[in-house]
């Protein structure tokens, strides 16, 4: 394997969340009935034109300033033409050879902490086709055109991700980025964001890419991450045994995990794109792109970059919270309430117990049981030494299934710290007095027996006495031995 | 009567000396007498016409004025119109009924016409001779061994017999402008976007402009004044203001500079030449000025033609698959064969041979030789007219080589059938507006005579040929029979 480099470009289709089509004054909205979202226009019927939706193309430049792309001064819309029922003009309104948004990047941060820039090639926009409906009707197919029209903006990236990891990091860094540019809803279960993978392999050190395979509409991470291992194996695997890999499109099956061929370089069709006679050219001139880019809004990178250097997160940390638009502004919400020195242990708590209860219920941040102000309510414990770390996961889960605040779980409850010193020393002396001989071991060099001393003390106070005082007074009371 | 310009009948509805009902029953019933020989209609419309023609009475008797108000017309049957079948001359329609109105069907009836019915035409305008109908050719009126020319024949021919005071039709590469001149009738086709394409059913879509068919500049100028301006359902109808082009019609030509196009004078059949000098004295006469120019790449236009029209109308025509309206065919047994049957029982040879050019030029390996080579041209082409109307206010040629051909003459032979749009297709590669008007006779037949203006100079093209009519009479002559 390590003889073999692989070689990935994507191909990322984002809906673009306009209220209606591309073309036409049909909504958009997810989940009707069939063709209840289709009008004249979308059923291409004769003598109908397609009108050319201004968001679309707001949304599209907005993408283009974020990547640090050229957007395009004049672009042209072209037809793709092939025949499919789900297709009802026989052509696909598409952008060929003059895109919206041509040349731009994007930084990805690689596991190892590095950065690495892919290339963006183009981002064009296109109108989606409807959907075959093939089951539930005997002997027939169906079709419905709600979806059909639907602006998608088509990112596609250079081949320049190496691995599977880093074409998910890519993948998942767009993801961020036009949910952020709130230009797409994201939903991937919806099909609102999908990705068309480019895979081909080559002898390491070879210049040259090998023959590629293109792997289409996969729609989840991961489906991306194990399509692509298992097309870099085949390939690899095929190579080594004396094949030649094909041009050709495959498709990924979860259910075996594979991915099968389903039409080859020759089976493609001849797509005769020419520029559509019905639709002008776009163009778009210098104050349209500066109001497009007075909506932009701070963007994952910088907010990072801002997190970093205001909080003194680590470069991991202030990316993870800068990873969306609302977990970022989660974390500044729960940090206002605290003074500035406590912002790591907000930054963990919203990455660790929060993200952890969302996941574990399957909840968005949107509907968090526990909001900014009641996290602050509950850090500002531990800031001041009311409850211990411990304690106050503890209250977490509480506010959490409850509802409540902090203040009022640690006081119905009685979770309040111990920090009398009198008190600790109290049950410190009983402890060391039950156990005479763990005291005696510890006192002949058994440093390890401290932590028996802590577990047995903090058992007989429930958790509540302050760590950092019971640790001084036991080491005292204890005397000899260790340097725990 | 039926002889009676539109502002003449505008002027007696207004008075109520006539109602539109009276008017609308005129018509039907010259339709009912004298269209069997002339098969210029697919469908009618009698009794939603006599419906309409009692709406246009009861405005016109609240007092509401209008310059048509209550006048009857005919539709091409490329117009979509809502509840009445849209056959576009093609079996592949036949079953299909608008649900919608065209724009240019819904301004003229918002304007009180009165549709009489639909008029027939070459198959999705696909022809020169209105012999590629699924409906069966369409008789010249003046001899109806002849063919109307095409496509929007059946509306030159109706308008030509007096079956309708005008009619509208829609010109690709000359289907306006060449059956008007067939027929001996004034026919107008606007610059490309100023009338909107919406609800038009689309052939070439660079090229397609709907137009008016009358018997007089007057009249179309009255009906272009409701048919054009902008329309936000196309995209390519152009935003610009429409002056009142019935106003325009009384200004002196003296001083306006005519250009003879040297392409088209050159190696013109002496009596179709004669005609044009007769012509070109009543301009002298009227006080214009006329001189040569040259547009050097219009032999390219055939070709240039003959190679973007096919290559939309290949991608056009596809929606028509059999899948939600129009012709299916019976029991498909899968998709293909659904697809390969439809389209092949559904379409006409002219249409498929189209369909099979366009297809072609646009193929990976020829789209640079023949469609990007074709555009090329088409800017030469648009070029030329730029420069030569930075010399002339118009240019001035005939509309077709010859009168009306015998039908069946040319359909075995589809370049020479193409030939006959030689001298209108310029205008629509370069989007200009032409108005084709009756200048003679050849053999007893009407020959037309061609002007062409810059872009949006339809007002300028209508008051030329409105002048001309002033001095001449041909526009007043009718058909033997239909008088």
């Amino acid at each position: 394997m390590s003889d073999w480099e692989v070689v990935i470009g994507l191909e990322i289709h984002a809906q673009l969340a306009t209220q209606s089509k591309i073309f036409s004054g049909s909504p958009t909205a997810y989940g009707a009935p069939p063709n209840t979202q289709a009008d004249l226009v979308d059923l291409a019927y004769p003598g109908v034109l397609p009108v050319l939706n201004a968001r679309a193309v707001q949304m599209a430049v907005k993408f283009g300033l974020a990547v640090d792309a050229t957007v395009a001064r004049r672009s042209v819309f072209a037809r793709k033409n092939y025949f499919y029922p789900d297709l009802p003009k026989g052509y696909q309104i598409s952008q060929y050879e003059l895109p919206v948004v041509a040349r731009g990047s994007l930084n990805i941060m690689l596991d190892d902490g590095a950065v690495k820039t892919v290339g963006i090639t183009r981002a064009h926009l296109e109108e989606d086709a409807g959907k075959s409906l093939h089951e539930g009707l005997a002997n027939a197919s169906g079709i419905d055109l709600n979806r059909a029209g639907t602006p998608l903006l088509e990112i596609v990236s250079e081949p320049d991700m190496r691995s599977a990891k880093e074409a998910v990091a890519y993948m998942k860094k767009i993801h961020t980025l036009v949910r952020y540019l709130e230009i797409c809803d994201g939903n991937m279960q919806e099909g609102s964001f999908r990705c068309d993978a480019n895979v081909s392999v080559r002898p390491r050190g070879q210049e040259k890419f090998g023959t590629r395979a293109e792997i289409k509409n996969l729609n989840s991470f991961r489906f991306v991450e194990k399509a692509i291992q298992y097309e870099v194996a085949r390939q690899v695997e095929l190579i080594e045994s004396g094949g030649k890999v094909v041009q050709e499109t495959r498709l990924y099956d979860s259910d075996k995990d594979e991915t099968r061929s389903m039409r080859s370089k020759e089976e493609a069709n001849d797509y005769r794109y020419f520029p559509d006679p019905d639709l002008l050219p776009v163009e778009i001139d210098e104050p349209f792109i500066e109001a497009v880019r007075a909506t932009l809004p701070e963007l994952p990178d910088q907010k990072a970059a801002r997190f970093a250097r205001d909080f003194g997160l680590s470069a991991y940390d202030a990316g993870v919270l800068s990873a969306s638009r609302e977990l970022g502004a989660y974390f500044e919400a729960v940090v206002a309430g605290l003074s500035g020195a406590h912002a790591k242990l907000a930054a963990n708590w919203v990455m660790g117990e929060l993200s952890g209860a969302l996941n574990r219920d399957s909840v968005d941040l949107e509907h968090s049981r526990v909001n900014p102000q009641q996290l602050t309510g509950l850090l500002k414990r531990i800031a001041d030494e009311t409850i211990s770390g411990k304690i106050a996961k503890e209250v977490f889960e509480a506010m959490w299934s409850e509802g409540k605040s902090a203040d009022d779980i640690i006081e119905a409850k009685g979770l309040r710290q111990i920090t009398d010193v009198g008190a600790i020393e109290r049950v410190i002396d009983a402890i060391i007095a039950a156990n005479p001989k763990q005291l005696a071991d510890y006192r002949s060099g058994k440093d390890k027996l401290f932590g028996f001393f802590v577990g047995q003390v903090q058992k007989a106070t429930g958790g509540k006495a302050n760590p950092a005082q019971l640790n001084e007074l036991l080491k005292a009371k204890l005397g000899g031995g260790g340097n725990a | 009567m039926h002889n009676l310009f539109i502002g003449e009948l505008a002027d007696r509805l207004a008075k109520r000396q006539i109602s539109s009902v009276e008017l609308t029953q005129h018509f039907l019933g010259r339709i009912e007498r004298l269209n069997p020989a002339l098969n210029a209609m697919i469908t009618l419309t009698a009794k939603q016409a006599l419906a309409d023609a009692a709406a246009a009475d009861a405005r016109l008797s609240a007092g509401e004025r209008g310059p048509l108000l209550g006048i009857p017309l005919i539709h091409k049957d490329i117009f979509c119109t809502d509840g009445v079948r849209t056959s576009c001359g093609s079996r592949m329609l036949d079953n299909f009924v608008a649900p919608y109105d065209a724009t240019v069907v819904a301004r003229l009836k918002a304007a009180g016409t009165v549709m009489l019915g639909k008029s027939n035409m070459d198959e999705f305008a696909m022809g020169s001779s209105n012999e590629t109908s699924y409906y069966g050719p369409v008789k010249n009126p003046w001899d109806t061994a002849k063919v109307p020319g095409g496509s929007s024949g059946g509306s030159a021919a109706a308008t030509a017999a007096r079956l309708t005071p005008f009619a509208t039709g829609t010109d690709t590469g000359g289907s306006i402008r060449q059956p008007a001149a067939l027929t001996g009738v004034t026919g107008l086709k606007p610059t490309y976007g100023r009338v909107s394409r919406y609800g038009m059913i689309a052939f070439a879509s660079s090229l397609d402009q709907a137009g008016v068919f009358a018997r007089s500049a007057g009249d179309a100028a009255a009906v272009l004044q409701v048919m054009a301006g902008f329309d936000p359902r196309d995209s390519t109808s152009v935003d610009v203001p429409v002056p009142d082009y019935s106003k325009a019609l009384g200004q002196p030509l003296k001083g306006m500079k005519i250009g003879l196009l040297r392409e088209f004078f050159e190696g013109l059949e002496p009596r179709n030449a004669a005609l044009l000098e007769d012509a070109l004295n009543i301009y002298t006469g009227l006080g214009a000025e006329t001189l040569q120019v040259s547009l050097p790449h219009l032999p390219l236009s055939v070709p240039t033609y003959y190679v973007v029209a096919p290559a939309e109308c290949s991608s056009n025509l596809s929606r028509f698959d059999g899948v939600r309206y129009g012709y299916r065919c019976e029991n498909p047994k899968d998709l293909m064969d659904l697809y390969k049957r439809s389209r092949g029982e559904g379409f006409g040879a002219e249409v498929k041979r189209r369909i099979m050019t366009g297809t072609y030029v646009l193929s990976a390996g020829y789209f640079d030789a023949y469609y990007l080579k074709a555009q090329k041209a088409r800017r030469l082409i648009t070029d030329d007219f730029r420069a030569a109307f930075d010399k002339v206010d118009l240019v001035i040629g005939p509309t077709t080589p010859t009168p009306a051909f015998d039908i069946g003459a040319k359909m075995d032979d589809p370049v020479l059938m193409y030939l006959n749009d030689i001298y209108t297709i310029g205008a629509n590669l370069a989007g200009l507006p032409g108005v084709s008007v009756p200048c003679g006779f050849v053999e007893g037949l009407p020959m037309g005579l061609q002007l062409i203006g810059p872009h949006f100079a339809e007002a300028k093209l209508l008051n030329a040929a409105h002048q001309y009519q002033q001095a001449t009479d041909w526009h007043t002559h009718a058909p033997r029979g239909y008088t």
